[in-house]
């Protein structure tokens, strides 16, 4: 990644476009990595030839820093979250495994809201355009980002697909991240809630074994429902998994295929809607206060001027 | 194909480490770095695999050769029944090891810090350096 913008993970391309700084990244796998074990027990690399670190040959300092690594990826994402909060906008960022049922959730979601909301959807997958192709055939906007071998969306990227997307004021972003119940759990991009979805395919012990998805989350989708019948899966067990790992998580059992808790889900994505409209209400009538009795103050200016 | 391709998590960890760490090497005008420090919670996850992606990263970078040090931070969680700081029996278990109530709030063990670096200084101050003394170089520190 480029040490300027971020950019530079060259097999990234938001809907095909390959997105690339304009920067050269190239540096050669030559040799193998040597590790080397000292005695502190602590496992040390770089002693290669250009690795000298040798006492006398040149002054060194020591600076502290105490910095998150992943500031510069808080940065984006928090340059995503105030240009969705200037729109009025809500980012919801839907994680889960491969074949959870993301995409099938979003279309149907898509289709019931279509109507009253604006909306649009970033889909993060490896590979291929096939989730957003679906989403588009809803009629909403839809930008797909292709991360190659990258296993989770970055606010970087997000935030390029922002660009393309360009979403409207007060409308929600559905952000599809990459099939994964891993790493995409630390990368906030911008969002103002993740939501996790497992299908009861997949067992009721996933919350213990992948915590990270479930502690990030603000709800958990149980899907696939209908398949309840067919699968051993506990769901009250589930529940009481996740709430050890994150004892606020809200839970919505849903089936996208027959329908079954849909609508609770769709009201739960309006009543995120509506607390960020809320919230912008309340900025605006702040601020519109403030303008007031600037406004006042300006007056009493005048009056004691012309007085 | 460059390891820059390669955005696997941990790669992406040690990508924005490199770039962390080299940002602020530049910023202090030195001409290497030459350790870095890190400490990384338990919960990150990453723990060890970092050294194994953190070389891959730094290649042609101002961290290139770098040695780095990571301090493994452990788990703690505040349990709010007991009013006390208690480490659970596993990771991912939130629960009070004493009292079984749930404890999300963790204390430690999310760390994912740069904690220092350690520069060489430039060009021009070190081959002053190498005209002097070894000794007489660090005293000018």
């Amino acid at each position: 990644m480029c040490k300027v913008c971020g950019c530079g993970d060259g097999e990234v391309r938001v809907d095909g476009k390959i997105h690339e700084s304009p920067h050269s990244h190239d540096h050669d796998l030559g040799h193998e990595a040597h590790i080397h074990h000292e005695h502190d027990g602590d496992m040390h690399f770089g002693h290669g030839p250009a690795g000298t670190h040798v006492g006398g040959v040149s002054q060194s300092n020591l600076l502290k820093i105490e910095e998150n690594i992943l500031s510069k990826n808080d940065g984006f994402a928090q340059a995503n979250r105030d240009r969705l909060d200037v729109l009025g906008a809500v980012a919801l960022n839907l994680v889960s495994s491969p074949g959870a049922g993301k995409t099938t959730l979003l279309v149907e979601t898509l289709n019931r809201l279509k109507q009253d909301f604006d909306m649009c959807v970033i889909e993060g997958d490896q590979e291929s355009a096939n989730d957003a192709d679906r989403i588009r055939a809803t009629g909403v906007r839809a930008v797909q980002i292709n991360t190659g071998r990258g296993c989770h969306l970055d606010a970087h990227m997000v935030g390029h697909a922002m660009d393309e997307l360009d979403p409207p004021g007060n409308s929600i972003v559905f952000i599809e991240n990459i099939g994964n119940l891993v790493c995409p759990s630390g990368f906030d991009l911008g969002e103002a809630s993740k939501v996790v979805i497992l299908s009861v395919a997949e067992g009721d012990d996933k919350p213990i074994k992948y915590p990270d998805a479930f502690a990030a989350a603000d709800l958990m989708l149980i899907s696939k429902t209908d398949l309840l019948p067919h699968v051993d899966f506990d769901v009250s067990a589930c529940i009481e998994h996740a709430r050890c790992i994150n004892p606020d998580i809200e839970v919505i059992e849903l089936s996208a295929k027959t329908g079954e808790g849909v609508d609770q889900w769709v009201g739960w994505v309006a009543g995120r809607r509506r607390e960020r409209l809320e919230s912008e209400q309340q900025d605006l009538q702040s601020r519109l206060s403030k303008i007031a009795a600037a406004i006042d103050a300006n007056d009493e200016l005048q009056r004691r001027h012309d007085a | 194909m460059s390891c820059k391709d390669v955005t696997m998590h941990e790669l992406t960890i040690a990508n924005s480490l490199v770039e962390l760490a080299s940002a602020h090497a530049a910023e202090n005008g030195a001409r290497r770095v030459v350790a870095i420090s890190v400490r990384m919670g338990v919960l990150c996850g990453i723990g060890r695999s970092l050294y194994f992606c953190f070389e891959p990263a730094s290649r042609g970078t101002l961290c290139d050769g770098a040695r780095l040090h990571i301090e493994e931070v452990p788990l703690s969680v505040r349990c709010e029944h007991c009013d006390e700081t208690k480490v659970p029996k596993a990771l991912y278990n939130f629960r009070c090891p004493d009292c079984g109530y749930p404890t999300p709030k963790v204390v430690s063990g999310r760390e994912m810090e740069l904690t220092s670096i350690e520069l060489e200084a430039t060009e021009a101050a070190a081959s002053f350096g190498a005209a002097d003394d070894a000794g007489t170089q660090r005293s000018a520190l």
